[in-house]
């Protein structure tokens, strides 16, 4: 109920901003003061990893002197377009979103291009024949993302080596890419097969459900290998119920690296993250400037995302913001 | 009665069957760590928050009404608690988070009740206010994250064993206790009373608002101990995800159970066979390892078979075939 007031009222003060936006005159545009101002629509406020993000851009913005105007979705497309409108008429600098789906765009983005402002998309690239519509796409590679793991356990198996899958969301781009990544980097060592691959749906939940079952119908398994961090640790429920140690007994492998995954792999229980970072403030601010000081772009632009050991865990936990 | 709940039953003997068959070791029991240790073991700790959800949902149903907001009851429930426990690894304060998110389901059941014994308004509707809002005041509650909770009193509830999993045994207490309430007194009979005829019903004296009133709570407080569940499982609470879409099995429960949405008539032993058999169902999924993109395909298949065969038409189709094979 509250959400919902809160999304009304949004859209009110928008409107309000933006009248206020005509009424000077154009004015306000961002060139003529010398700040640059960007609109920035985000899919919502559904996990930790979200949180952290926005936090990332505002904080980020704030640092870089840039004018920021937000906006919460609710993960909904409609309220994204709605924001993006809205950022038109306000004639921001630049506008940057994270698409919530990834197609349906090329109306209101058509809108932002006749109206000059250019486009950055944030983690979610958008379905689009038309490239001109943005100017750069800056996120996770997740396939790369699936291939470091699937290095990691090239490097760290020994012998045959029996492999557990825990997919995303069935039909979700990271899950996809995750598996295609992991699968194209162990089919060089031809002892390490995939037994079992189940959707656990990224929540701890399903990785817990299907462990469990994984753990009776499958004879040996040495390896866990979890498309996020919460599904990693539902398995890690399951294997101790079953006896067994997990980290030690059972490797588990995530993707990921939010501060509970960070902690069970600093406890032990865990054997390998690789990154999935949110922390793509400092990399949005330095392609808005140059997008609006006019210098060319790379149209993919990759975040910055590391691996994580046990030991460099426990180094980084300290530190780690989300 | 026997005849109507035959088929779910051979439903779930088939399923059982059709595991054993494709994987041996299915019914295999052990002891590990003093409790035991299985397949079979799986699908009564995993099934229980859905039976107990569906018990709730049992009665509502019969009462001609539904509840949609189980699954955010649930996660509310879930939400309040693992806040309440923070980082405490106190059993104390697990008893009391988990106390005060009844009382708080127990408040929501009420506000149900309300909108449809109260205001009149249909159940769908009323209770679709809550299944959205609900997961908002989840989320409200957690801030947008995952709270991860570490204390063992807590975790005794979803994932805790007394040689059979806890949640289990709490899950067929309340089902042995309805039982008991409904079919030794005549609120049963009242209950389905009112779903037959509200309106004869209050005419005959039966206080239909009250009794009403009553199963909504009785339905929120059952999704608020499913909610204390499924968090306990995992010994954190999840506002997003906890108890997601946990209505639509519950109504399933109930319906291949064999009562009907229509109110009225209502079996809890068939609502006990139609927990059983989504939970099954599910575990057979990930044990014979149906491919993750066709797992709602076979869902959706052996459900369609299950409801197919208890239906009046299907069902005298089959005899029909059978007289006139014996004769």
């Amino acid at each position: 109920m509250l959400k919902k007031i809160t999304t009304v009222a949004g859209v009110v003060l928008l409107s309000a901003l933006t009248a206020c936006g005509s009424g000077g005159g154009g004015g306000g545009t961002a060139s003529s003061g010398g700040t640059i101002t960007m609109g920035f629509a985000q899919v919502g406020a559904e996990s930790g990893w979200r949180t952290a993000n926005t936090k990332s851009i505002q904080d980020e913005a704030k640092a870089a002197g840039v004018d920021l105007k937000f906006s919460d979705a609710q993960q909904k497309q409609e309220n994204q377009i709605k924001a993006i409108r809205s950022y038109i008429q306000q004639k921001v600098s630049v506008i940057a979103f994270s698409p919530v789906v990834e197609t349906g765009w090329d109306t209101v983005l058509l809108e932002a291009k006749r109206a000059n402002i250019p486009v950055i998309l944030t983690d979610r690239s958008i379905d689009s024949d038309d490239t001109s519509l943005y100017k750069t796409f800056l996120g996770s590679d997740f396939v790369e993302e699936g291939r470091k793991a699937g290095d990691w356990l090239v490097a760290n198996a020994s012998g045959p080596t029996n492999v557990v899958e825990l997919q995303g969301t069935t039909g979700a781009a990271p899950a996809i890419d995750r598996k295609k990544g992991f699968e194209e980097k162990i089919a060089s060592k031809s002892d390490i097969k995939v037994v079992a691959s189940q959707t656990g749906d990224f929540t701890r939940s399903g990785g817990k459900q299907v462990m469990e079952a994984f753990l009776k119908s499958q004879s040996k398994i040495d390896v866990v290998y979890a498309h996020n961090d919460d599904m990693g640790l539902g398995a890690i429920e399951a294997i101790k119920a079953a006896g067994k140690v997990p980290g030690k007994d059972i490797k588990i492998i995530t993707v990921d690296a939010v501060k509970d995954g960070m902690t069970a792999l600093a406890n032990g229980e865990i054997n390998f993250i690789v990154e999935c970072n949110p922390l793509l403030g400092r990399q949005l601010m330095e392609l808005t400037k140059k997008v609006v000081a006019g210098e060319e772009v790379p149209a993919r632009v990759v975040t910055e995302e590391g691996t994580f050991t046990q030991e460099q865990a426990k180094a980084a936990l300290p530190q780690r913001q989300y | 009665m026997k005849n109507r709940l035959l088929w779910p039953l051979l439903a779930l003997v088939a399923l059982l069957l059709l595991n054993l068959v494709v994987t041996p070791s299915f019914f295999s029991l052990r002891m590990q760590d003093g409790h035991l240790y299985g397949s079979l073991v799986d699908v009564l700790k995993n099934g229980a928050p859905t039976l107990l959800i569906a018990l709730g949902m049992t009665l509502v149903i019969a009462t001609r009404g539904i509840d949609l907001s189980v699954g955010a009851v649930a996660a509310i429930a879930g939400a309040v608690t693992c806040v309440h426990i923070g980082t405490s690894g106190d059993a104390g304060t697990a008893i009391a988070g988990m106390a005060i998110a009844l009382v708080l389901c127990a408040v929501l059941g009420l506000w149900n009740g309300f909108l449809v014994a109260g205001l009149g308004i249909q159940p769908i509707i009323a209770t679709l206010v809550l299944m959205t809002a609900g997961r908002g005041v989840a989320m409200l509650v957690t801030e947008g994250q995952i709270v991860t909770v570490n204390n063992t009193a807590y975790k005794q509830v979803g994932a805790g064993f007394v040689v059979l999993p806890t949640s289990i045994l709490i899950s067929l207490l309340v089902l042995a206790l309805v039982a008991f309430v409904t079919r030794k007194t005549a609120l049963g009979m009242l209950i389905e009373a009112v779903g037959v005829n509200p309106e004869a019903s209050r005419l005959a004296g039966v206080r239909a608002r009250t009794i009403i009133w009553t199963v909504y709570v009785f339905a929120a407080v059952c999704a608020g101990i499913a909610g204390l569940m499924i968090s306990s499982n995992v010994s954190a609470a999840d506002a997003n995800n906890a108890g997601l879409w946990i209505e639509m099995d519950a109504i399933l429960a109930v319906v291949i159970g064999g009562t009907s949405l229509a109110g009225g008539r209502y079996s809890l032993t068939g609502t006990l066979l139609g927990a059983l058999i989504i939970q099954t169902l599910t575990t057979t999924v990930y044990t014979i390892g149906v491919a993750p993109e066709v797992t709602l395909v076979f869902k959706a298949v052996v459900v369609i078979a299950v409801c197919l065969v208890q239906a009046p038409k299907a069902r005298a189709a089959l005899s029909f075939r059978k007289v006139a094979v014996s004769s």
